[in-house]
């Protein structure tokens, strides 16, 4: 066996780049207990269920997006009966969840799915009360 | 496609050839990211100029695809058996400018990513979904055709008897592939260079000229470099194509021209008079144009006048000459000037910028290196015999 | 009458005739009466009104939707903006008339068309015309392949041919930003529309030149001011149906 080296560097190198995510875990710190998710400070219930909401809030976001600009269904009554604005800034980080950052970010890292691109063009600063009052003088978006 | 083990066996020169080509590819690619990065911004594309030389390249090989049904055609139609040879010739140009075509417009894209937004929200009354379908189309007709009709060459067979319908079927869809890709232009009621019937049958007839015009320099490319032989009836006869297809193209110029100028309509003239003397200062196409036009004269005089059409280094000429001409007219000019001048009256210049022109090199390198390909099969599985 | 094959054919075609038209007018009578109570949305122009100088309106739309301030005059984008009387009209010279519109700048915008060839061409219906007649941008499904601007025989689309975020100077929270790659206008303030609010540019004058309203209500301002003025728009003859008018 005269290339024993060459196989056991080939090997390693193997097992290395085959053991890269756990490496890379450790290294960034993420732990097992899972995302520490700021939620919303003055808001105890979610426009949907939990359940649904953690497996298909990406679907309600399209719907939202679809009824709003093409359909014109600019209010969305949630399973509690309770009325809201469709708006992902105003409504989702404004009235709700506040930071993108502190929240939705959180699991999106957590979990390893990079956010959409939705945050190209919709502002993931949640409009304060101050920004409210000047904001409708200028027009404001459902 | 165990026929692609031909395209790996190749001369140095070959080889030299496909690295270079791979070259210009990677540079347009790379350009292409930076395009991706930073927006369609550092192309010369402007708010008035919103189309630029990735369109009109577009529209000048969707051109030179339909043109393969000029030795289709005649051969399987007329009986005309010096094409036997090279019909193959003209369908595997057809794929490699068809490629060519979807490239320019993929890259001429805001959104690159939701192109498939025109499948998945189809809009019957948009001329660019039905010029999606009908390039898409045309690409399987051809890769259909040309792939059964070599493997048959290769095996020694005659063609399957089903193939014959479908090779007649490809003739009209060569006809609409360019016709609805002039219907992208000629009914839009604020764009008056385009708003114009003959806007379809210009298209044909330039395709008809430029097309052939480089089949006749590729099979003498072919005859140089390699060991296939077109044969000199076929190349004299689509001599004769692109001499009736240039004049009528010409006459039909000549015919857009007249009614401008005659009419003194302000928005019938402006971009003619714009392309040819400039306006308000601005004459950046006036050469290229005038370069057109002169090339387009020479290249009649060459192909009309039998003596000097029948000499074969004069004919390589002229098609140099049309393929040029029609080149400067279609594929730099006519989209551009139909921006000009803008809905609002103001005359904006449009340069293509270095990146832009990396592009567009790039992605001729892609079709070259398929053209090259596919040629290289061709003449492997002919050579056999 | 006897009763004979002719006769009867006859009498079948009279009745299926009849019944034709009888239907034919129910039908009529049906769509009159479901006419809109979908609005018309349209404005009058009295650019005379405008102060030299003034940019009012420009602004308001300009921080009402986040419209970037490009300085690059080719990669511009533009909702509401001024252009010179001659190249607004080209058709209809000045130099022998009203001496006040030879070099006036006039407003122009999206004419919300009724017919509108943007909408047409768009291969994926990211640009449509609303029931209220507005035509509407879906910034999501928009592919950017700059049709619509082609299309658009008045110049009133913009491309965001590079990213627009740098050049937005207040950025207005409650309104998104576009990206790179795609096409945007004026889209009459539909959102300002749905809280019962009029367009920001048309607040904003303070001169009071705009003057916007539902064209389907003959009591509207938009309505009363196009009697009282003659209103022209900008190049009919092409068959798109304008919904801007400029009072002369």
């Amino acid at each position: 066996m005269r290339d024993r080296f060459l196989i056991f560097c080939g090997l390693f190198l193997f097992l290395a780049l085959f053991t890269y995510p756990v490496w890379h875990g450790i290294a960034a710190h993420t732990s097992t207990r899972g995302p520490e998710l700021k939620l919303p400070a003055n808001q105890t219930s979610c426009v949907a269920p939990l359940s649904y909401m953690r497996s298909a809030h990406m679907q309600l976001l399209i719907e939202w997006r679809d009824g709003a600009v093409r359909e014109h269904h600019l209010r969305y009554t949630a399973y509690d009966g309770k009325s809201y604005k469709v708006s992902l800034t105003n409504t989702c980080l404004g009235q709700c969840h506040g930071s993108k950052q502190q929240f939705c970010d959180r699991c999106h890292q957590y979990a390893g799915i990079s956010t959409p691109y939705c945050w190209d063009c919709h502002q993931d600063v949640a409009p304060s009360a101050a920004n409210a009052t000047v904001a409708s003088a200028a027009g404001r978006h459902p | 496609m165990y026929m692609l083990d031909k395209a790996i066996t190749g001369s140095r020169r070959y080889w030299s050839w496909m690295l270079f080509l791979l070259l210009l590819t990677a540079v347009g690619f790379g350009c292409y990211c930076w395009q991706l990065r930073d927006g369609l911004g550092i192309t010369g594309m402007s708010r008035d100029v919103s189309w630029g030389i990735y369109v009109a390249q577009f529209t000048f090989f969707v051109g030179i695809a339909a043109s393969a049904v000029m030795v289709v055609l005649p051969y399987y139609l007329h009986d005309v058996k010096q094409f036997g040879k090279i019909t193959i010739l003209g369908e595997f140009l057809a794929i490699a400018a068809v490629v060519m075509c979807m490239l320019f417009i993929f890259v001429d894209m805001g959104q690159p990513m939701r192109v498939l937004y025109v499948l998945l929200y189809p809009t019957l009354h948009s001329m660019m979904f039905w010029d999606m379908l009908a390039l898409g189309g045309y690409l399987v007709l051809n890769a259909v055709i040309s792939a059964v009709m070599l493997d048959c060459e290769y095996q020694h067979l005659p063609p399957p008897r089903w193939l014959r319908p479908v090779v007649l079927f490809s003739i009209p869809w060569a006809v609409s592939i360019h016709t609805v890709t002039a219907f992208l232009y000629n009914g839009l009621p604020g764009r008056s260079l385009w708003l114009t019937a003959i806007l379809a049958p210009r298209f044909l007839a330039s395709a008809f000229a430029s097309g052939p015009a480089l089949l006749i320099l590729l099979c003498l490319l072919l005859r140089h470099f390699t060991t296939f032989d077109a044969g000199d009836e076929a190349i004299r006869k689509l001599g004769i194509i692109v001499a009736y297809a240039m004049s009528v193209n010409v006459f039909f110029l000549l015919l857009e021209l007249f009614t401008a100028l005659y009419s003194h309509v302000p928005e019938h003239s402006a971009p003619l008079r714009y392309l040819f003397f400039g306006l308000e200062g601005k004459h950046p196409l006036v050469p290229v144009m005038w370069l057109s036009v002169s090339m387009a004269a020479a290249a009649l005089v060459a192909l009309l006048v039998p003596a000097l059409r029948k000499n074969r280094r004069i004919l390589a000429l002229a098609s140099v000459l049309v393929f040029g001409s029609l080149w400067l007219e279609k594929g730099m000019s006519l989209i551009v000037a139909g921006f000009v001048p803008s809905p609002l009256n103001h005359v904006t210049v449009y340069t293509p910028t270095a990146p832009e022109l990396a592009i567009v090199v790039g992605v001729w390198a892609i079709g070259a290196f398929i053209l090259t390909v596919f040629y290289k099969i061709a003449i492997s599985v002919r050579a056999l015999d | 009458m006897k009763v004979t094959r002719k006769n009867f054919l006859r009498l079948l075609a009279g009745s299926a005739a009849s019944a034709a038209a009888a239907g034919a007018g129910k039908v009529v009578q049906a769509i009159r009466s479901s006419l809109p109570a979908a609005p018309r949305w349209g404005m009058a122009i009295d650019f005379s009104k405008c102060p030299k100088g003034c940019d009012a309106c420009t602004k308001a739309c300009r921080l009402a939707h986040n419209v970037p301030q490009i300085p690059d005059p080719n990669h511009e984008v533009k909702w509401i903006w001024e252009e010179p009387y001659e190249n607004v009209f080209p058709s209809q010279p000045a130099e022998f008339g009203r001496q006040d519109l030879a070099g006036s700048q006039l407003l122009v915008l999206c004419n919300h068309c009724a017919d509108p060839p943007c909408t047409r061409v768009c291969p994926t219906q990211a640009t449509w015309k609303r029931d209220d007649g507005i035509v509407m941008m879906d910034y999501h499904r928009c592919i950017g392949c700059r049709y619509c601007m082609a299309a658009c025989p008045y110049g009133s689309r913009s491309f965001n041919w590079v990213d627009p975020r740098p050049y937005v100077e207040t950025a207005n929270p409650q309104y998104p930003t576009r990206t790179k790659g795609v096409v945007e206008k004026c889209n009459f303030c539909a959102e300002r529309l749905a809280d019962g609010l009029l367009p920001a540019c048309v607040e904003a004058c303070p001169e009071k030149a705009l003057i916007f309203g539902d064209l389907h209500d003959e009591n509207s301002a938009v309505r009363q001011a196009l009697r009282s003025r003659y209103g022209v728009r900008r190049q009919p003859e092409l068959g798109t149906d304008p919904s801007v008018f400029y009072l002369v």
